[in-house]
């Protein structure tokens, strides 16, 4: 191996690493915010690939009539949970979110001619069909057992998985397609060769975690979040509504994972159950992170994807046993250094 | 004369009221997970097939392995308990047709399978005498990509497989016939199928610098390397297997697959067979009736192997009808016989000749080599 090669590898690894912080973060909130461990994550990303993948092909994408469906599964339950409890007032914020949301994606994606647009409003298409179905999924499938245990939760999660593969393979069936890259660029640093998709991928990482460190930091809504993170119970004597953090946390995990999809479609090959491998490697790094510190989750997940990387180059046939066995040190590590805390039931 | 017929008349009709159960074929396949894009176009094939053969009614009861080699077993057991069935087609994938064997064999119920390893049918024994597959063996195919490579001046070879049952299969067949015949094989590498990522193992490839490499990989996933040779600037020949020979795998490759060779059954490229290849009639049928039930492009060689699994089956159902009634143990006896009787029984794929040894009885015309030019398959000559 030379310098060149590893230079190569190293640039390999830290794209991949990239995606997986994304989804660490994703999840390190998700879990943080709601005691969720959200093995669905990684379809999201599928979602988010895949559906753009449909608009540039000009086609609607299956996911829609998930959208509605769910919206309009949604709006049922609370409209009458609202009407039981007399709250006429919440009516209006129901309606909009569930039926009048997806309505309006609907329209744009049969109003306009989807393969013609310029590329972003395409992102943005593919983005509006996906990342709404975070809080859907968040009201029908967790909401109700909210106050569950991590380990029913879990459970939950493993359900909503099989659910959504099952769907993904539905919608986008077996094969798997790509999108054509963000930019055609390429730049010549030194010997190594850098395209402009990975300057995307390292640039979008970026701009989306100190996007994520600006909201948790300076808004009302990301300071509601982490006091609900910090002590629910208390949260909610402050006032802050925990179902409005699930969901608004659950929208966020959902904007990464399909951000994150929409970055890999032009490097990789999208299958409709690709995600759940690409999420299980950003759990990994999550749980280097012992799922509540944001930057070690993110370094852990950095470590994972260079690991994968130079694994790959050195004994190819066990580079999934290696990254994987990571967690094993890992864990014994965090058992030995953290004392161990009775979960309150 | 008139009695004559008379009688023969009744017995017809004797003939008729008692062979009143239908024929049940039970087909496992893999509609969903790892094999899908396999199991699906076998399981549209099935919705093709004739309804009657020989004025028999038959009945398929298509089930779902989703690429699990323990639910494939237990979809065999409930096909043989419950059902009844006469036949076994299936499975799509090898681990699940070697599971199913044991299975079949202790029910004496004959087994077509549609998965391509030759440890299905061979060795020879006790157990595998009620197996039989369409597919052609991984060995063909790898005799003919390493006859393609010394044909082409070939001497150093690289090697990239799926780190699962298909790329260890392809690398051991490979390895050893590249061995006999001069060929050097100079790095040898693995990958997963859901990789997002292959840059260590291409970069390893490259710094063996080989005349050629091989892709050992099925599907869209077996893009992924050669995307990736290309974007490093290898400028070597590049072969893939048979696994790749669907439309799905030109459409994600794009350019980036120009010029790669690849052995194949014959109806990858049926149109461009000679007139005088009995194949290319079949095959051509096949095809138009895929094409009409599911869009024009859409047909691919997977569902072809479930059509020959229904080829060899109508031939051998009048032979069975003629010695018990379905739905006995001797009419599947009888039908495993007839089966392996099979003679120049021409499929999509190939010519069926089966022997008491042989269970799969396809030659040297059930494979060709192609060549991807203009994003289409081009047989090579």
């Amino acid at each position: 191996m030379d310098l060149q090669i590893a230079l190569l590898l190293g640039q390999d690894g830290v794209v991949n690493g990239a995606i997986y912080a994304l989804l660490a973060l994703a999840l390190v909130l998700v879990f943080a915010v709601t005691r969720v461990i959200f093995i669905p994550q990684g379809e999201f990303v599928a979602y988010g690939a895949l559906t753009l993948v449909s608009v540039q092909a000009g086609k609607v994408p299956g996911t829609l009539w998930l959208l509605l469906g769910a919206g309009l599964v949604v709006a049922a339950i609370d409209i009458a949970l609202a009407l039981r409890v007399g709250n006429r007032r919440r009516l209006p914020a129901i309606v909009g979110w569930n039926l009048v949301l997806p309505g309006a994606v609907a329209g744009a994606l049969y109003g306009l001619d989807l393969a013609q647009l310029p590329m972003a409003l395409q992102v943005v298409l593919a983005l509006a069909v996906v990342v709404p179905l975070g809080p859907m999924v968040y009201r029908l499938a967790y909401q109700p057992l909210a106050e569950a245990s991590v380990l029913v939760l879990l459970i939950i999660s493993v359900a909503v998985h099989f659910a959504l593969v099952g769907l993904g393979l539905f919608f986008f069936g077996a094969e798997g397609s790509r999108t054509p890259a963000f930019s055609d660029a390429s730049f010549q640093l030194g010997t190594l060769n850098v395209n402009g998709q990975t300057l995307w991928v390292l640039g979008a990482s970026f701009a989306l975690i100190v996007a994520l460190y600006a909201f948790f930091g300076r808004t009302l809504y990301g300071k509601a979040l982490r006091a609900t993170a910090i002590n629910r119970v208390g949260a909610r004597l402050m006032g802050i509504s925990t179902t409005l953090a699930g969901k608004l946390s659950f929208a966020l995990a959902a904007l990464i994972g399909a951000f994150s999809g929409i970055l890999i479609a032009p490097i990789t090959t999208v299958y409709y159950d690709t995600g759940f491998l690409v999420g299980l490697k950003g759990f990994v790094g999550a749980i280097i992170g012992g799922l509540v510190s944001y930057p070690l989750a993110a370094a852990g997940a950095l470590l994972v994807g260079l690991l994968e990387s130079f694994s790959s180059f050195w004994a190819s046939a066990f580079k999934e046993v290696i990254v994987f066995t990571l967690i094993i040190p890992v864990l014994l590590w965090r058992s030995l250094t953290s004392h161990h805390v009775e979960e309150e039931e | 004369m008139k009695l004559k017929s008379l009688l023969a008349a009744l017995f017809s009709i004797a003939a008729v009221s008692a062979a009143q159960a239908d024929i049940n074929v039970g087909v496992v396949l893999s509609a969903t997970g790892p094999a899908a894009s396999l199991g699906i176009p076998e399981k549209n094939t099935f919705a093709l097939m004739p309804t009657t053969v020989a004025g028999q009614k038959i009945n398929y009861i298509v089930l779902d392995d989703a690429s699990d080699t323990t639910t494939a077993v237990k979809n065999t057991r409930k096909l043989i308990s419950e059902d009844k069935v006469d036949v076994i087609i299936g499975s799509t994938i090898t681990p699940n047709s070697l599971a199913m064997i044991d299975v079949v064999a202790e029910a004496e119920t004959p087994m077509i399978s549609m998965a391509a390893s030759a440890r299905i049918v061979d060795p020879m024994d006790a157990k595998r005498a009620w197996v039989f597959k369409t597919p052609q063996n991984d060995v063909q195919m790898s005799t003919a990509i390493v006859e393609h490579m010394t044909n082409g001046n070939v001497k150093t070879v690289g090697f990239i497989g799926f780190s699962d049952a298909y790329g260890e299969g392809w690398w051991q067949e490979f390895s050893k016939i590249a061995e006999l015949r001069k060929i050097k094989v100079v790095a040898s590498e693995r990958y997963n199928r859901t990789d997002t990522s292959v840059t260590g193992q291409v970069l390893k490839l490259m710094s063996a610098n080989p005349d050629a490499i091989l892709i050992a990989g099925s599907g869209t996933p077996a893009a992924l390397p050669q995307k990736t040779l290309k974007e490093k600037g290898y400028k070597g020949k590049i072969y893939q297997t048979h696994g790749v020979a669907n439309n799905d795998f030109l459409r994600v490759g794009g350019k980036d697959v120009e010029g790669t060779l690849l052995p194949a059954g014959p109806v990858l490229v049926a149109a461009q067979l000679p007139d005088s290849n009995p194949i290319k009639k079949v095959a051509l049928d096949y095809i138009s009736k895929y094409e009409a039930a599911y869009g024009a492009g859409s047909v691919s060689t997977f569902g072809a192997h479930a059509w020959d699994a229904g080829l060899l089956l109508q031939n051998a159902i009048p032979a069975a009808l003629k010695k018990a009634q379905p739905g006995t143990k001797e009419f599947r006896k009888a039908l495993r016989d007839a089966l392996e009787g099979t003679k120049d029984v021409i499929g999509a794929h190939g010519v069926f000749t089966m022997s008491p040894m042989d269970h799969l009885g396809l030659d040297q015309r059930a494979r060709v080599m192609v060549r991807i030019e203009n994003g289409k398959w081009v047989l090579q000559k």
